[in-house]
């Protein structure tokens, strides 16, 4: 989250709500680590990853959802090499991504 | 981070180098209860007094190993995530090569002191990214100063009356990268004058000198890459080298 400040603060300071996706789980092999984070904004902003680019566009939805209902959610990211290229881990691991709001949602 | 407060905290905490955790749950009925730990103080709950400790007991822990993960406990799935002070670089030696290495410490997450007593090198403007500017000879500014092992120091000045007490003043921390600029011939010197000077083996082997790993590195720049890629390869008792040479995990564990 560490290098994400920056961005988050920007966001908040032009009035938009923040939501933080951080990887809580990885089994197998995944391209981050346990911690890795991605913040997510309801202006359609994006910084950091929980993936190398594999599952942030899915995320960055879920995060929108987070954003409007206010409750954070657990989301889980496996895969098959049929989905490897949809929303999978094209290497094969699976990640579990914990999305929450910033600032309590409403 | 169901609240504002919490964010707030713990950024502040981040940016202010104090030790933080937090123990969050992630599934089960109480999704987003949550312990903040902060330099000590305890805020935040989860479930009873008797389970809360425990908690706390595990975030201490996991604190302690620089270690984020998550655990079952009980009838909850907990995540941990520890947020360690960062390491520090001590640079001695306001010089060209000294800017672009403070400039991407800083982006690698440390906290970064730059030593030099030329009022005229050791400015504000040349550092906007230092944490700390300290106008000193070595010994005074190593007086003032906690080094423990999470402390890298990079010697960079290439004079000895400036680098020769840095480097004894570094010998005498438990810093865990002393890295020492110049020549292979300069290096070798150096270490015969540390020798005459009565600096035993096992301290002049903690020397790394000539700085940096062989990367052929030659502009300041280069040169800032070698040094922090060295640090980092200590940082995880790596070698350093080709991974595509190299077996075992990519990644250091944490």
């Amino acid at each position: 989250m560490k290098e994400l400040l920056h961005d988050i603060d920007a966001w908040r300071q032009s009035g938009e709500r923040v939501a933080l996706a951080t990887v809580v789980k990885v089994e197998g092999s995944a391209p981050r680590p346990v911690g890795a984070t991605m913040a997510v904004s309801d202006g359609g902003n994006l910084a950091g990853s929980v993936s190398g680019g594999c599952v942030e566009t899915a995320v960055f939805e879920e995060a929108q959802d987070v954003l409007a209902t206010g409750k954070p959610k657990l989301i889980r990211y496996g895969i098959s090499d049929e989905m490897a290229w949809d929303v999978g881990l094209a290497c094969g691991g699976t990640i579990e991504v914990y999305v929450e709001p910033l600032d309590g949602g409403q | 981070m169901t609240e504002t407060s919490v964010y707030e905290r713990l950024k502040s905490a981040i940016e202010s180098y104090q030790p933080a955790a937090t123990a969050t749950v992630v599934r089960g009925d109480a999704v987003g209860a949550r312990i903040v730990l902060i330099d000590g103080q305890v805020s935040g709950s989860i479930g009873d007094a008797a389970f809360d400790e425990q908690i706390i007991d595990r975030m201490r822990e996991h604190l302690a190993e620089s270690r984020s993960t998550t655990e079952s406990i009980g009838e909850f799935e907990v995540f941990f995530e520890s947020f360690p002070p960062p390491p520090s670089l001590l640079i001695f030696g306001a010089v060209h090569v000294a800017q672009p290495l403070a400039a991407m410490a800083k982006m690698l997450g440390f906290r970064v002191v730059v030593i030099d007593v030329r009022p005229k090198l050791a400015t504000a403007e040349r550092f906007p990214d230092a944490d700390q500017l300290i106008l000193e000879w070595p010994d005074v500014a190593l007086e003032g100063m906690t080094i423990d092992r999470n402390t890298a120091i990079a010697i960079l000045s290439h004079d000895p009356k400036f680098d020769e007490p840095a480097l004894l003043g570094a010998l005498a921390t438990p810093a865990r990268y002393i890295g020492a600029v110049g020549s292979r011939k300069t290096n070798v010197d150096r270490r015969q004058r540390l020798r005459d000077a009565g600096v035993d083996e096992e301290s002049i082997a903690r020397i790394h000198g000539p700085i940096g790993l062989d990367i052929g590195a030659s502009t300041p720049e280069e040169m800032a890459i070698s040094i922090l890629a060295e640090i980092i390869a200590i940082w995880h008792g790596r070698p350093g080298g080709l991974l595509a040479q190299s077996s075992g995990n990519i990644r250091a564990r944490v």
